[in-house]
This record gives C-alpha cells, sequence and structure tokens, in this order.
C-alpha cells in the first residue's frame, strides 16, 4: 500500500480510516481526501482479511465446501449455506424433504432478524448513540440461544447439509421462538420510539448519502441498500426457491434512496422476517429432515448457479465441476462487495460524519467483501 | 447544626490562636488548596464511577461490580492503573505543548472551582464578578484542546480540535446569555448574593417564562460546551477515534478525562445556583412551617443534591441521543439558540424593570 499520506497539491488531508477504525467494523481500509470536513473522494483498499475462501473450498468435497461460506458473511452464515447447498443439490438434483425446507427458511428469517438487529445497533452507535447496541443484543441473544440448542452453534451454524439439514429441531425449538415472536413484537416499537423518531437521527440521516436508482442498479447493489433506491431485487419474491413462493410477505421499497431510506426498509423488513417465522412456526410439516443421499456426492460434468437472499443483498454460488468429488472451480457473488463500490458514489461531497453514517446504512461485513 | 461554615470557622479561629497571623494565612492556603485539589480528585473519581452506573442502568446492564462493594472502588482501581502507565510523547510532536495541554485542561477547571458556594456560607472565594469569573475562565479549556489537537502531529486530533474550537465559541455566547438573564433577575454577579436573592423561591419558578427557557437554553449550550454527547463533535470516537487527544495515554489522559468530569460539576454547579438556588432548601412564599422544615435538611445537601440531579440529566442525554454533525450543531447555536437567547433577554429586562418576578 504505497500511498501518499499527507496533503494533495490542492491542499486536501488525505487520511486513512481503517484498517483499525471504530467506525469500520472490521479491517477495513478507506482513504478518505478531505476538504475541511467535507469528503471529496474515498477510496476502499481490501485485502486485509482475504482467505482465498473460493480456492481452499476447491479442494473440499462438496459436503464440506458449504462450510467455508460460514465464515464470509458471518452474520448470515445460515443464508450463505443455504445458497450453496441449494447449488449442490441443482448439480445431484436431490429433492429436499418439506419438513428440512420449512426449517430451513425458519432459519434463514431468524438469521435474518438477528442479522438487522445487530445492524440496527451499529448504525446507531455509529451515529452516536450507544445505548441502542445494547437493546439489540438482548434480542440478538434469545435467537442465539434457539441457534445454539437447534444447531448446536450460535454463530457459524454449520446446519445445512446437501439434501436438507443436519439435525431435527430441537423439542425446545417450537416454546423458544413462540417466545422470542412475543419478546420482538413488544420490542420493536421501543426501537422505534429510540432511534427512528429521534429529531437528531432524522436530521443525521435524511437527504444523506443519496443513491438513485440508476446508480443502485449500475453498481450492482443488492439486497435492502437497492431496495432503498427503489430497485425490485429480492431473491425470494423474483426466484422463490424453497417454501417461499407459498408465503405471504411482502417486500419493502422506498423511492428516496438516502441513508434514512435504507434504515427504514430494514427496519420494515424486521416485521416481515417476523412475520414469515409467524407463519411457519406452526406450519412445520411432520416427514425426514435430511433426503437420502450418498456419502460422496460426485455431480455430474457441467456450470450450476444457485442464489439467495441474505440480509445483505443477493448470494450467488458458482460451480463448475468436472464430475470429480471437489468444485473444479468456484465463485462466490458476494452482496457486500457491489454495495461497498457504490460508497464512495453515495459519500462524495458529504461530511466526514455522514460518511460514517452512510457505512452503516450499507451494512459492511468486511469477511464477505474480502474473501 | 453540624455545618461547613462552622467547620471552617473554628479551623480559622484555631489556627489564629496557635499560630501567628501570617503563617496561620499560609497554613490557611494550604489547607483551602489541598481541599480544593483532593474535592477535585474525589469529584473525577466519584462522577466517572456514576457516568458509569448510569449507562449500565440505561443499557440493561450491571456496570462495575468486582472491585470493591458494589463495584464503588472501581474508579480508584482505574486510576491507579493510569497512574502506572507509561506516559507517551510520540514522536514528532511538539512536546512542549503536548505536555502542557493536559495540565492547562485541569488548572482551568481547578480554578473553576473557587466561586462555587458548595454550602451557607462556605465558599472559596466569593468575589464580586462571580459569575463572569466562570464564564471567562471556562473558555480557557478552548485553549487546552487546541493545543492538544494542534501539537498531536495527527489529523484526527486535528479535526477534532478544530471542531471542539468551534463548538466552544459559539455555545459560550448562549450559554453567556442565558446566565445573564439570572443576573438581570437577581440584579449581581457574585454568587452569595444571587444565591441570597432565591430564598423565597428559586429563579426558575419566580422568573417566569425568561427563566425558564434560559435554563432549557443553558442545558443546552452546557452539554455543548464541556463537549458531551450529543455534542461531542471533538470525540467523535466513530468518526475521529479519539478525537484531539487520540495520542494522549496513561496519566496525560486521565487529566482530560478529570477535567472533562470536573467542567461537567461545574456547569451543573452553575446551574444549580443560578437556577435551582444553590445551597438555599426549597422555600415556597409564606409556607413558614413548610420552609422551616425545608431547613433542617442541611444546605450542602441542596446544593449537591441538586447539581448531582443536574449532572444526571446531562448523562441521560449523553446515552440516549444520537451524536449532531458539526454543521448541524452550529445551526442549532447560530440559527435558533442565540436568537432566542437574545429576544429572551429582552423579554427578562422587561419583567424585571416591571416587577413581574415574585
Amino acid at each position: 500500500m504505497v500511498e501518499e499520506i499527507g496533503t494533495t497539491e490542492q491542499g486536501d488531508l488525505v487520511i486513512n480510516v481503517g484498517p483499525q477504525h471504530p467506525a469500520t467494523h472490521g479491517v477495513l481500509h478507506l482513504v478518505i481526501t478531505l476538504n475541511g470536513e467535507t469528503v471529496k473522494k474515498v477510496e476502499p483498499h481490501l485485502g486485509y482479511i482475504h482467505r482465498s475462501i473460493e480456492k481452499m473450498c476447491e479442494s473440499l468435497s462438496y459436503r464440506q465446501f458449504i462450510y467455508a461460506t460460514s465464515r464470509m458473511d458471518y452474520l448470515s452464515s445460515h443464508i450463505n449455506n443455504h445458497g450453496c447447498a441449494l447449488a449442490v443439490e441443482k448439480a445431484l438434483q436431490i429433492e429436499v424433504p418439506e419438513r428440512a425446507q420449512v426449517i430451513r427458511v425458519l432459519m434463514d428469517e431468524l438469521t435474518r432478524i438477528a442479522s438487522h438487529v445487530l445492524w440496527w445497533g451499529a448504525m446507531a452507535m455509529d451515529i452516536g448513540a450507544f445505548t441502542p447496541f445494547f437493546h439489540a443484543f438482548r434480542e440478538r441473544e434469545m435467537i442465539n440461544d434457539i441457534m445454539e440448542e437447534t444447531c448446536g452453534a450460535r454463530l457459524t451454524m454449520n446446519y445445512m447439509v446437501p439434501g436438507g439439514v443436519m439435525f431435527d429441531l430441537h423439542p425446545n425449538f417450537h416454546r423458544r421462538v413462540k417466545e422470542f415472536i412475543r419478546q420482538f413484537h413488544k420490542k420493536l416499537p421501543e426501537y422505534d420510539e429510540l432511534v427512528t423518531g429521534n429529531a437528531i437521527f432524522k436530521a443525521r440521516t435524511r437527504g444523506v448519502g443519496v443513491l438513485s436508482k440508476e446508480d443502485a442498479i449500475s453498481y450492482g447493489c443488492s439486497g435492502p441498500t437497492a431496495r432503498a433506491s427503489g430497485v425490485d431485487c429480492d431473491i425470494r419474491k423474483l426466484y422463490p426457491y424453497e417454501v417461499y413462493g407459498k408465503l405471504q410477505f411482502e417486500q419493502p421499497l422506498a423511492t428516496e434512496g438516502d441513508t434514512y431510506a435504507r434504515y427504514l426498509v430494514r427496519m420494515h423488513e424486521m416485521r416481515q422476517s417476523l412475520s414469515i417465522v409467524e407463519q411457519l412456526i406452526d406450519n412445520i410439516p411432520e416427514g425426514e429432515f435430511q433426503a437420502k443421499t450418498k456419502a460422496v456426492l460426485k455431480p455430474p460434468k457441467g456450470e450450476f448457479y444457485s442464489r439467495v437472499e441474505t440480509a445483505r443483498g443477493e448470494f450467488g454460488v458458482y460451480i463448475v465441476s468436472e464430475g470429480g468429488t471437489t468444485p473444479y472451480r468456484i465463485k462466490y457473488r458476494s452482496p457486500g462487495f457491489s454495495n461497498l463500490s457504490a460508497l464512495d458514489h453515495a459519500v462524495r461531497g458529504q461530511k466526514i460524519g455522514d460518511l460514517v453514517a452512510i457505512m452503516g446504512s450499507f451494512d459492511l461485513v468486511i469477511p464477505d467483501i474480502d474473501r | 447544626m453540624w455545618s461547613f461554615a462552622q467547620l471552617a470557622d473554628t479551623i480559622h479561629e484555631g489556627l489564629q490562636a496557635s499560630l501567628p497571623p501570617a503563617w496561620a494565612l499560609a497554613a490557611e492556603m494550604t489547607i483551602v488548596g489541598l481541599s480544593a485539589i483532593g474535592l477535585f480528585a474525589m469529584l473525577g473519581l466519584v462522577l466517572v464511577l456514576m457516568e458509569r452506573k448510569v449507562s449500565a442502568f440505561m443499557q440493561i446492564r450491571i456496570g462495575p461490580n468486582r472491585v470493591g462493594p458494589a463495584g464503588l472502588l472501581q474508579s480508584f482501581a482505574d486510576t491507579l492503573k493510569l497512574l502506572v502507565k507509561e506516559g507517551i510523547t510520540p514522536d514528532g510532536v511538539d512536546k512542549f505543548l503536548f505536555n502542557a495541554a493536559p495540565l492547562v485542561a485541569m488548572i482551568a477547571a481547578m480554578l473553576l472551582l473557587a466561586p462555587i458556594a458548595f454550602a451557607r456560607d462556605f465558599q472559596i472565594w466569593d468575589l464580586n464578578i462571580g459569575v463572569l469569573y466562570v464564564s471567562a475562565v471556562s473558555s480557557l479549556n478552548v485553549i487546552a484542546i487546541l493545543m492538544a489537537g494542534w501539537s498531536s502531529n495527527n489529523k484526527y486530533s486535528l479535526l477534532g480540535a478544530m471542531r471542539s474550537g468551534a463548538q466552544i465559541v459559539s455555545y459560550e455566547l448562549s450559554a453567556g446569555l442565558s446566565v445573564l438573564t439570572i443576573v438581570v433577575l437577581a440584579g449581581s454577579l457574585q454568587v452569595s448574593e444571587i444565591v441570597a436573592s432565591q430564598a423565597d423561591g428559586w429563579w426558575i419558578f419566580k422568573g417566569h417564562v425568561p427563566a425558564l427557557m434560559a435554563f432549557v437554553i443553558f442545558l443546552i449550550a452546557a452539554t455543548a460546551e464541556t463537549n458531551r454527547a450529543p455534542f461531542d463533535m471533538a470525540e467523535a470516537e466513530s468518526e475521529l477515534t479519539a478525537g484531539f487527544h487520540t495520542e494522549y495515554s496513561g496519566m496525560k489522559f486521565a487529566l482530560f478525562f478529570l477535567a472533562e468530569y470536573i467542567n461537567v460539576f461545574i456547569v451543573c454547579a452553575i446551574g444549580a445556583t443560578l437556577f435551582l438556588g444553590g445551597w438555599m432548601p426549597l422555600h415556597i412564599g409564606h409556607w413558614e412551617a413548610f420552609n422551616h422544615a425545608m431547613d433542617w435538611i442541611p444546605s450542602s445537601l441542596w446544593f449537591f443534591g441538586k447539581t448531582f440531579f443536574l449532572i444526571f440529566v446531562i448523562m441521560w442525554f449523553r446515552w440516549t441521543f444520537p451524536r449532531l454533525r458539526i454543521d448541524q450543531l452550529l445551526d442549532l447555536e447560530w440559527r435558533y439558540l442565540l436568537p432566542i437567547g437574545m429576544v429572551n433577554i429582552l423579554l427578562v429586562t422587561l419583567v424585571a424593570i416591571l416587577g413581574w418576578h415574585f
């Protein structure tokens, strides 16, 4: 990283934000050019947490490589695994039992809520309010406990297998989820009271970091970041997988494209996810939780692609198979990378305090960008 | 009844009787100085602990609970840690300014303790322009912050210091105007007289709307002047890592930290003195029995009770509000608070001339 860090010829300050900085939530390194307090340019420098996951996956079997993706977007690790499992199932034409599908979707939506709740706390903290972070962790903890009981882990669950899920649901699952639904219904209005309606929060986020619909599309944004700009891009709606086609839920859209719109879209998504969980929790069909598969998976020669909607956007898995026990080539399309590319565009001309707010609203998870 | 004033008198008489006058004066000076430093350190420790407990209360946590009973000694442990840490002076800093800045911050904060009336007849220095003195000395703080930011040779520090300079200089105006409101009502700049003028009721109740408005403006300006959230631009840890004290560590950092808390105490003490009657108990007009009952509570308790209530309010702000942006912060001052404050001072002059207050 041979960069001139100092002042430019025009007298602008060039400063490093990161790789160790409280606002970047990880080892993101931004080189920003400042004119006083106004940001003129943002240049992300990647590579600090590159683990070459794609290359590693090529030497793992089709059962094993799924779990490497837990370490990419660790906040929606379950959904990442889901995308990989779908790709392998597509390649081998495995029929997933109904029960397994419902369990997968339930876990996906719980993961999405947990991720959004953490984002809510972290974004409020970026804007300077500490308390929401702790309130957010209270609800996230309940989801983590549910995950721990059923999957055996709290963050990187590794619960997916090609053809279903690894274990059946824990006997406490139903009761715990019901409890969580009750609690979350009570706490969501509290979240709105604490942050959404706050005059300072509105002043900090409204009209800040506007991303137009055209820009969002051309930068390849996805997920809530793009939906706040009015891009209709929910994979669960457009290309329904598992049981999503049969569920009733809305795709929150906004047209403003500013930080506040991104905030509202995510808040609304939590409500939608909660409603999906409510629809499914009493209707888990009986049956197998895993399809019968061969011990060693050998997909036929060919190329396979699958995509899922993670908490941050579209996650794509592209597998090239040569017919062996390991993939010939794997490529992931991670939402964070494309969303980050729009950061410079959204931040130019804003204040340095806005940079932090906009970054918070993009909900960047660094290992997802840098894999 | 036991009081600070009696204690002070006893010591004074004892020293006068046993020592020649010049020595007695020197001994008294030393005692006053030592108690000021002791009070300074104690207040810092208590306020840090209070902040941690209040934030824990707001954030569904318990807060420090390991050192001493219910975590009461946590601050002492932290201070000890900071004392034994190495005070690093990084390469490329302006050594003199870098090392002098924390001292300036602390001395400015300590000087402010002088005119505050802690209890009935208990005051270090009752000078006749007490309120003006506080306004003047409290602006010294910005010099310390600018020194620290400039000498650190760090861009984050520089940005933080510049923000802080703009902010403190702006909010000084509003704070000054709201203080003037009470000066107009009380007719004096002397702290003891301002307190005495509230013997039949505090100004916040007696002064009608202008006093109430001045109180709200004062509270906002006080929060801004002490660089606390939602106006903590100078530190803004999510934007500028730690702002002006990014490069400081160990005891040098602790002095800044201590000075910040003492400043919080002082602005709250001034607020309590001007608007809530200082050490004056709650008196309502001619309710003799009620007033008499209130007099039984020691005056020092009244003073510290009111001050700590205001401190709690300021902490409450910090732990519930997000942070403003620097341009919005200056907008708030120059476009809203300052005009309102100016209209308010006209209003209060009218009220005072026409004798509309109680």
